[in-house]
């Protein structure tokens, strides 16, 4: 599955970054790597783009970005 | 002694606020050669150093994706840098801590100022500094810099001499192989393993510092490419994940997290300010309150108290002294109506300017501007715009000048470039006695509607704009929206007089030189006629023969007579003086502005209702002022987009009063 499909509340582990994602290389160095657990906290009001916390932190992405990263749900 | 100092770190990591207590008021602002990126020096001095700081651009990492990535990395490398200092926020040590793996790697001396170490500890997280600094081999200085605490011992740091950092082999066995193997190849002196490391990452793109010589790099690009090809990450991303694996560990080892899950003050800001239904509200409340602050009555009665200064008390007694010593009237009127009368006119907007960037510096230090631009950014997207477009355009409908200047915030060229193009179609306020005076005289049943008519259809072109720039002349999918949207802080007073006195100072200044020189050359051509002579009336003078020489262009739009050209010339000066120009040429004053009544009857005589909306649509679209028009290219730091942007403007006015006009008479009106 992919974050775009995590719920609010959600937490999942990146397994892997889609090759049609832009900005592979700006996600990853924003530290979303491979095994790096993401929890989504919130959709913007109108759905889009959403906001996750990673690392400590609380980063937004667009739903298009966020279809491109792979996880698996944990917990 | 004498030692520059570069600032790096991330974005909100507090590293303006440090840098203000750094320097105070001893900084000088500039761009970097070339871009529009801020470059900002200022100079510590203490005993016998004289420290001179560089304020790097907030970046996340060192990659060349943007302009101020690339700016900070070519700096920090260049040898004019003798000491790194990097801002980490210890609060968000793993992200920040990235950054900081790849300064290492340029292997320059380097010390690491760890703030905001209390927010870290409201967390309830703990963590090893020692252990930390000791595993990195950095010397690490705590300090809370909106507290003022630790400063001394930073500077105390700072000046003291200190070894290159040594580089951290954090790469797993084949990386390292590898990058060692590379490093073998390139044979390059300098920073050899930066560079072999660039090498493997960016491939015959990396910038090497050296003249490529006898080596084969397509080979050893292929090399590269061959050993690889096993690896999931694509190749430019391998060196970054590592660093974070490696980053992963260290930070399992010396921060204690604090695992139950307490809600923080971002937390309950952020349950109302992004909250579902709750946040459109808060921020058309927070929109209406910075409007209000600026353009309403408060701004309004600082205007007045300010112009009554500039006029009644510089101008008018600049006036009395050239009387005095007996100047020519010559001199007298470029001096007294044209320099201080233009640039009286703009200054005149100087309250207004300043109470919005004391508005919009609280919005952008508390972070409230992210939570702003995540909640847009949908509506926005769809007219190739960000969400951080929005708060620019809405000050628009103040003034353009502060508003160009806003968008600012935008980091990416193409966004802000786009925004600065359709800000002027956001109905500024000076524009409004035009509406008001049209209106008042041909839409005596409708003018609110008539008036209104005019900001949404500026609305509507700024729309259809952002589509079709985004799609033909800006181009390319530049909407990379990847934020942060960090914790918020309380602002600090010295942060916030420091940025409004930097965009402040920068408006006077450099607006106002452009602007001195533009208001010599109007007040020239307005009183002067092209034999030299001075003009009896202005239609005789430069300007006047001009507009009657062009009126001909406007007859498809509906208003061919001359009056209307001079008008909309002298607008260019400023939009105000589009209706005390009419007034003077209609014979009834140039007060007209402040006495509608007056220019009613001779607008009913020029204009029927159709081509005097044709008027409106026109001055609504047309070519900014001045001002405006000094501070797109100041902003924009080309003249090439500049004159890409005015003349879109002004095309995009003439076709659609055209439209207007022969469309409406077909229709029969």
């Amino acid at each position: 599955m992919t974050l775009k499909e995590l719920r609010p509340g959600q937490k999942g582990i990146i397994e892997r970054l889609g090759k049609q994602s832009s900005l592979r290389k700006r996600i990853i160095d924003m530290g979303l790597t491979i095994g790096t657990e993401i929890k989504v906290i919130k959709l913007a009001p109108l759905g889009d783009p959403i906001e996750i916390k990673v690392r400590g932190y609380q980063l937004s992405l667009r739903q298009n970005e966020a279809s491109e990263i792979f996880v698996r749900l944990s917990e | 002694m004498k030692k520059t100092i570069a600032l790096v770190g991330n974005p909100n990591c507090g590293k303006s606020t440090l840098f203000n207590i750094l320097t105070g008021s001893n900084q000088y602002v500039g761009n970097w050669p070339g871009v529009t990126v801020e470059k900002k020096l200022g100079q510590v001095r203490r005993n016998k150093t004289e420290l001179t700081v560089v304020d790097l651009p907030g970046i996340y990492s060192l990659a060349t994706s943007t302009l101020e990535e690339v700016v900070t990395r070519e700096y920090i490398e260049s040898a004019e840098v003798d000491l790194i200092v990097n801002i980490v926020d210890a609060s968000n040590l793993e992200r920040n801590l990235f950054l900081t793996l790849q300064l290492m790697e340029i292997g320059k001396p380097m010390i690491v100022a760890l703030n905001m170490m209390d927010v870290l500890r409201a967390h309830g997280d703990s963590l090893d500094v020692a252990h930390l600094s000791q595993h990195l081999g950095i010397p690490m200085i705590e300090i809370v810099a909106s507290k003022n605490q630790g400063i001394d011992d930073l500077i105390s740091a700072m000046e003291e001499d200190h070894e290159p950092v040594r580089f951290i082999p954090l790469y797993r066995p084949k990386i390292m192989r590898l990058i060692e193997k590379i490093e073998k190849e390139l044979r390059i002196e300098v920073s050899p393993k930066l560079h072999a490391i660039r090498f493997l990452e960016e491939g015959l793109s990396a910038t090497l510092g050296h003249d490529k010589g006898p080596v084969d790099l397509t080979a050893l690009n292929l090399m590269v490419d061959e050993s690889l090809k096993d690896e999931d990450l694509d190749r430019d991303m391998i060196a970054s994940d590592e660093k974070y694996r490696f980053i992963t560990d260290l930070s399992a080892h010396v921060l204690k997290r604090n695992e139950t899950d307490v809600k923080t003050l971002t937390h309950k800001i952020d349950a109302f300010v992004t909250h579902r239904i709750l946040a459109f509200p808060i921020f058309f409340g927070v929109m209406w309150i910075v409007f209000m602050l600026a353009f309403g009555p408060f701004g309004a009665f600082l205007k007045t108290y300010f112009e009554y200064f500039i006029h009644v008390i510089i101008i008018q007694n600049i006036a009395s002294l050239l009387i005095a010593i007996g100047v020519s009237p010559w001199v007298y009127g470029l001096v007294v109506d044209g320099i201080l009368g233009g640039i009286g006119s703009v200054l005149s907007f100087l309250p207004e300017i300043t109470i919005l960037f004391v508005v919009l510096s609280i919005l952008e230090d508390t972070g409230y501007m992210a939570r702003a631009a995540f909640i847009m950014d949908r509506v926005l997207r769809r007219f190739g715009l960000s969400g951080k477009s929005f708060i620019p355009m809405i000050i628009g409908f103040g003034c353009t000048v502060p508003a160009l200047m806003a968008t600012r915030t935008l980091e990416n060229e193409k966004d802000r470039r786009l925004t600065m193009m359709i800000i002027p179609f956001m109905s500024c306020s000076a524009r409004f006695p035009i509406y008001a005076v049209f209106a008042a005289a041909l839409f005596t049943d409708n003018q609110a509607l008539a008036v209104y008519s005019m900001y949404i259809l500026g609305i509507a072109v700024a729309i259809l704009s952002g589509i079709f720039l985004k799609r033909f002349v800006t181009k390319g999918s530049s909407s990379n929206f990847i934020m942060e949207l960090p914790e918020y802080h309380r602002p600090t007073l010295r942060n916030l007089f420091l940025h409004t006195w930097d965009k402040v100072k920068g408006f006077v200044v450099k607006a106002g030189t452009v602007l001195l020189l533009a208001s010599v050359v109007i007040y020239l051509m307005g009183t002067y006629t092209f034999t030299l002579q001075p003009a009896l009336n202005q239609v005789d003078s430069i300007i006047g023969s001009i507009g009657t020489f062009i009126a001909p262009i406007f007859t498809p739009l509906g208003f061919g007579d001359w009056r209307s050209s001079i008008a909309l010339l002298v607008g260019f000066v400023a939009k105000e003086a589009v209706v005390s120009t009419l007034g003077v040429l209609h014979g009834v004053g140039g007060n007209a502005a402040h006495n509608t009544a007056a220019l009613v009857e001779p607008i009913r005589a020029a204009y029927t209702p159709l081509s005097g909306f044709a008027f409106m649509t026109f001055t609504l679209l047309y070519l900014p002022c001045i001002a405006a028009f000094s501070t797109l290219k100041r902003e924009m730091n080309s003249w090439k987009w500049t004159f890409i942007a005015v003349g879109y403007q002004t095309s995009i006015a003439y076709l659609l009063a055209l439209l207007i006009y022969q469309g409406g008479k077909l229709m029969g009106f």
